[in-house]
């Protein structure tokens, strides 16, 4: 067993694991911390796949934004799941029915004539974030700019149901507190020194 | 690589983008501005997308683009259809002190999502112009977030448009796996290959994206959402929901089912026959139930919806032009009648219920008039032009060999101008309950008089679209 | 030097062992010096505060206090480690570990001189980002673990603010390897050879204040450490701590600061490229010009000089309030970064690369 297969073991050990107490552990704030932790090892086992661009993405933006917020918000709720985990038994049956048809879709998709080949297609490019870059600013252009759009509509989207201007609230203007000068301060003000019969 | 091809869409978000930018600088009281940018941005779109119909078909952007007279007439129709619909909707929210540039704002933004359906050669760009028009959607149904029932219904549109996009997802994965490809062309290339209803990966595949597709179309039994967005969406929002993306629907369907997959048409007309008279039957029968008059409109939305999907099951250019033309004078009657909706609802009141209809005809003739126009249209009486698209569906439907099934959408038919007839009872014989004046402005008066005008003018001459919607199949070999 | 180690392990051990004692021994050989350099942080920024503030700072424990360090950590050794009442103990002790290892973790990428480096990675900038990204994790829940307000609230705090200012430094970084062409740490630093003039600072001036601010709010040091703010929250997310476990926090926030310092030293001033070169005069003289030439002194010598800065800054600036820290942080680093990197992209579709 080469170093690498020892890694890669041991990864995916620890994937299952955490997918599993994701589902399974009581607290949200556990829930959320295995979700995290399965997130980081798949992004490890993609970089033993030299993936590295999508593994580091997948942390950057998953683990390191996403998830931060996810954890603020439970955080900051007193959440009480035991209501949801009542249904747990009454309704795993048909988690299992679902989860086995999308399975055996997957089984049989898998055995179809895209999948049966014995070596890539293309050799993989020595470092896949050019590539990526390269092919999604060329052949990908149009949907990856749809992509950006969308973006841009989340955000308005977010402004528009968040941003409320209270005419009532007190609120500073920062940029006119900085450029406030000495003038509007302090004054300088000349006397003449005081002698000791006047003091 | 040739990108002025998209020529109407890049020019539409960079007018986006300006307008966005100059609205946050623009003073309050001068937010009309936006609006009227709006619509020349609109109007000149139409105008790109009209220059670019020149009877070909090109592909470009890497085969993810396609230019044809197809999708000209359905970015005219759009374009036009949300011209009208903005008019309407400028008088909900001046009226209602909840202007917004953010409305007009979102709108851009979901017509650019339909222009991306429309024009769309490939899956992956299907879905972005999907998610576009459906994340802008969503926000829209929510915009007044002072109103619970509307955050609600957003809420609801948006989880069951999520699933909806992961149905439509995961059937376009399984159909990646099975062929390697996304562009339409490469898809029929495989499809044609297979035997379709043996295949049984790829009957999941259609199961799924049909379902996707059902579900923006609001079809039973994915049209759950339809009556609670409809009702708790600000009328202006209803209206714009309920009219032109109808338009970009049928785009995707005749994108992805008939162009793509059209060798999969045994498989896909089963489920759309299905889907179709079960629309056609809840539709309708529900419909009748109602007192709300935007649930009642939701429900008759339903009903519609199956009459296109019936249509465009055949296979036939003649069903395909049947449901287009269905479609496109659909969403002008919708505009209307929710236009209507929008004139008898003022500050603090919203009309929504069938008693708010009562009198009309006491209060304003000429409204009451147009009214009944456009719910005759609806109903499908002569001489107006429902009439005209629903022969047109059922004289496809039967010349396709389905005869019983036409035989129950006249029936349905038949039932379902009860409950159109019924509020035109309520127009003309009761007496009014409220007696606050209807006034609108000139352009709104204008344009839902040419509106009602064109419904009864396109009953009459009905060839003049038809021929344009048959011409554009044609064009498309479909 | 390393192969003679594998030729002397591999001689009784498997293949993989191997492999995985070289990385160890490599690690040490950067952790150590680390530790060693966090420890002297400390003190030169006693020092230096003091002296700023004409003060003598620590000059007790050794010849003129430089001990210090040393008994500072002996003291927190032998503390004990007061867990709260009703706390989460599993993560409570958990979350000083989160905190320290992505600060460690990112000095695998780091080329302290040419080829001098644990992993060259192709994504080592992306690498960087992730592992930043990860730090807030300890902070968030040793703040929410230790079941008290103040640190709650400072866990809320920093969270927020740690994901607002890594979109401003990743804005940065993109400029930086916009005009390097590379995402390796390596490739970037050789990108600025040539003279003093060929390092990034000079066209992304701009880019390398927002950097290095961001840097500095990053860490949550002065004037950006609301997290801690003594007199609103008593000492924000690490209240509860003690002993060893406060000392891993201030550990993994010295080793930050380090990592910034480093970053910044490497990204745009050219890290371990001599500010001499071209000046063969210099750099050819027979000793001195080992000095004068490119190595890793020169590194060290530019990150302490941000660390300096660092020290200065707490001494000199105010504590920001909360509001304005999130102002300038969306609304202008940030609009700068885009500005900067709009206009670095029109330059060099144009063609105009003056630093090339």
């Amino acid at each position: 067993m080469t170093f690498e297969q020892i890694i890669f073991y041991l990864f995916s050990a620890v994937l299952v694991a955490a997918a599993v107490g994701m589902v399974t552990v009581r607290s949200p704030v556990y829930a959320a911390l295995c979700l995290i932790l399965s997130f980081f090892t798949s992004a490890a086992l993609w970089l033993l796949l030299e993936a590295e661009f999508l593994g580091l993405v997948l942390v950057l933006v998953y683990v390191g934004a996403v998830m931060v917020l996810f954890l603020f918000v439970i955080m900051m709720l007193d959440l009480n799941t035991d209501p949801l985990k009542e249904g747990l038994v009454k309704h795993a049956p048909v988690g299992f029915v679902v989860a086995a048809v999308i399975a055996v879709e997957m089984i049989l998709v898998l055995q179809s004539a895209p999948f049966q080949i014995a070596t890539p297609l293309n050799p993989a490019p020595a470092n896949n974030t050019e590539a990526l870059g390269a092919i999604l600013y060329t052949d990908y252009v149009y949907p990856f700019e749809i992509a950006a759009v969308i973006l841009v509509v989340a955000i308005i989207a977010a402004i528009t149901l968040t941003l409320r201007r209270r005419p009532d609230s007190r609120k500073q203007d920062i940029s006119q507190q900085v450029q406030v000068k000495r003038a509007d301060r302090v004054r300088l003000v000349k006397m003449k020194a005081e002698t000791k019969e006047q003091a | 690589m040739n990108i002025v091809i998209a020529m109407p869409e890049i020019f539409l978000l960079s007018t986006i983008c300006l307008i966005l930018l100059l609205d946050v600088f623009l003073r309050e009281d001068c937010r009309m501005i936006t609006y009227l940018l709006t619509q020349v941005a609109l109007l000149a779109t139409a105008l790109l997308a009209y220059g670019a119909m020149d009877g070909e078909k090109t592909t470009g952007l890497n085969g993810m683009y396609v230019r044809d007279d197809l999708a000209g007439v359905l970015k005219i129709s759009i374009l036009l259809l949300t011209f009208v619909v903005f008019v309407y909707a400028r008088k909900y929210l001046k009226d209602r002190t909840i202007w917004v540039s953010e409305f007009f704002l979102l709108g851009l933004f979901a017509v650019l999502g339909m222009l991306v359906m429309v024009s769309a050669n490939h899956l992956l760009v299907v879905y972005l112009g999907l998610e576009l028009l459906a994340l802008s959607m969503y926000a829209l149904v929510a915009f007044n977030r002072d109103d619970g029932r509307s955050s609600e219904a957003a809420m609801k549109y948006f989880v069951l448009g999520a699933i909806a996009s992961g149905l439509l997802l995961y059937g376009i994965s399984i159909l990646y796996g099975l062929s390697g490809k996304l562009e339409f062309a490469e898809v029929l290339t495989y499809v044609s290959s297979q035997n379709v209803l043996e295949n049984i990966p790829l009957l999941f595949a259609l199961v799924f994206i049909v379902a996707g597709i059902a579900f923006k179309f609001g079809a039973v039994p994915f049209h759950m959402w339809v009556p609670d967005v409809y009702q708790g969406a600000p009328t202006a929002v209803t209206m714009f929901l309920g009219s032109v993306p109808k338009v970009a629907a049928l785009a995707m369907l005749l994108r992805v089912l008939a162009e793509s997959m059209g060798a999969a048409q045994p498989g896909w007309a089963q489920l759309l026959l299905v889907f179709g008279l079960l629309s056609v039957f809840l539709g309708n029968l529900i419909a009748i139930a109602q007192f709300n008059l935007k649930r009642m409109l939701a429900y008759s939305t339903i009903a519609h919806m199956g009459f296109i999907l019936l249509g465009a099951l055949t296979g036939t250019t003649e069903g395909y032009s049947a449901a287009l033309f269905y479609t496109i004078t659909y969403a002008m009657m919708a505009a209307g009648g929710f236009a209507i909706l929008i004139l008898l609802g003022r500050e603090g009141f919203e009309a929504e219920t069938l008693d708010d209809l009562k009198g009309l005809n006491e209060r304003n003739p000429w409204y009451a008039f147009i009214m009944m126009v456009f719910l005759f249209s609806m109903a499908g009486i002569p001489p107006t032009v429902g009439f005209y698209a629903k022969l047109s569906i059922i004289q496809a439907v039967m010349q396709a060999g389905y005869l019983w099934p036409a035989v129950f959408m006249v029936v349905m038919s038949v039932i379902g101008a009860y409950y159109y007839l019924r509020a035109i009872k309520m127009i003309y014989f009761d007496k009014p309950e409220q007696t606050a004046p209807i006034q609108a402005e000139l352009d709104f008066n204008i344009l839902i008089s040419v509106n009602g005008v064109l419904m009864v003018l396109l009953g009459l001459f009905p060839s003049a679209l038809m021929g344009v919607c048959s011409a554009a199949m044609v064009a498309s070999r479909l | 030097m390393m192969e003679i180690l594998a030729n002397f392990f591999g001689a009784f051990l498997p293949e993989w062992m191997v492999t995985l004692l070289i990385i160890l021994i490599k690690v040490v050989a950067i952790v150590l010096p680390l530790i060693l350099l966090v420890a002297y942080a400390t003190y030169a920024e006693r020092k230096i505060i003091g002296f700023m503030q004409v003060r003598v700072g620590p000059n007790r424990v050794g010849f003129k206090g430089l001990l210090q360090p040393f008994a500072d950590m002996f003291k927190l050794i032998f503390k004990e480690i007061v867990i709260p009442a009703r706390s989460n103990r599993f993560l409570f002790l958990i979350a000083p570990l989160l905190a320290m290892g992505p600060a460690f973790a990112a000095w695998a990428v780091i080329p302290f001189s040419d080829g001098m480096v644990l992993a060259d990675v192709n994504a080592g900038l992306l690498f960087l980002l992730a592992l930043t990204s990860l730090g807030v994790y300890g902070v968030i829940i040793a703040g929410w673990a230790s079941n008290s307000k103040y640190a709650q609230l400072s866990a809320l705090r920093i969270g927020a603010q740690m994901v607002s200012y890594e979109i401003a430094m990743g804005f940065a970084l993109v400029g930086v390897l916009m005009a390097s062409g590379s995402l390796n740490l390596g490739d970037i630093v050789r990108a600025q050879s040539g003279s003093i003039f060929s390092w990034f600072v000079w066209p992304l001036f701009g880019l390398f204040l927002v950097y290095f601010i961001s840097g500095v709010a990053e860490t949550n040091r002065a004037p950006f450490d609301v997290a801690e703010g003594e007199s609103e929250i008593v000492a924000g997310f690490h209240v509860e701590y003690s002993g060893m476990a406060f000392s891993i926090f201030f550990l993994a926030e010295y080793a930050n600061m380090w990592l910034i310092a480093a970053l910044t030293s490497l990204m745009f001033l050219g890290g371990w490229l001599s500010p001499f070169q071209g000046l063969t005069f210099l750099t050819d003289m027979p000793v001195l010009g080992r000095v004068f030439g490119d190595g890793i002194h020169w590194l060290l010598l530019k990150a302490s000089f941000f660390m300096l800065l660092f020290f200065w800054f707490r001494a000199t600036f105010p504590r920001y309030r909360y509001d304005q820290i999130m102002r300038l942080g969306w609304k202008i680093l940030i609009p700068i970064t885009l500005v900067w990197i709009f206009a670095e992209g029109l330059a060099i579709a144009l063609g105009w690369k003056p630093w090339l």
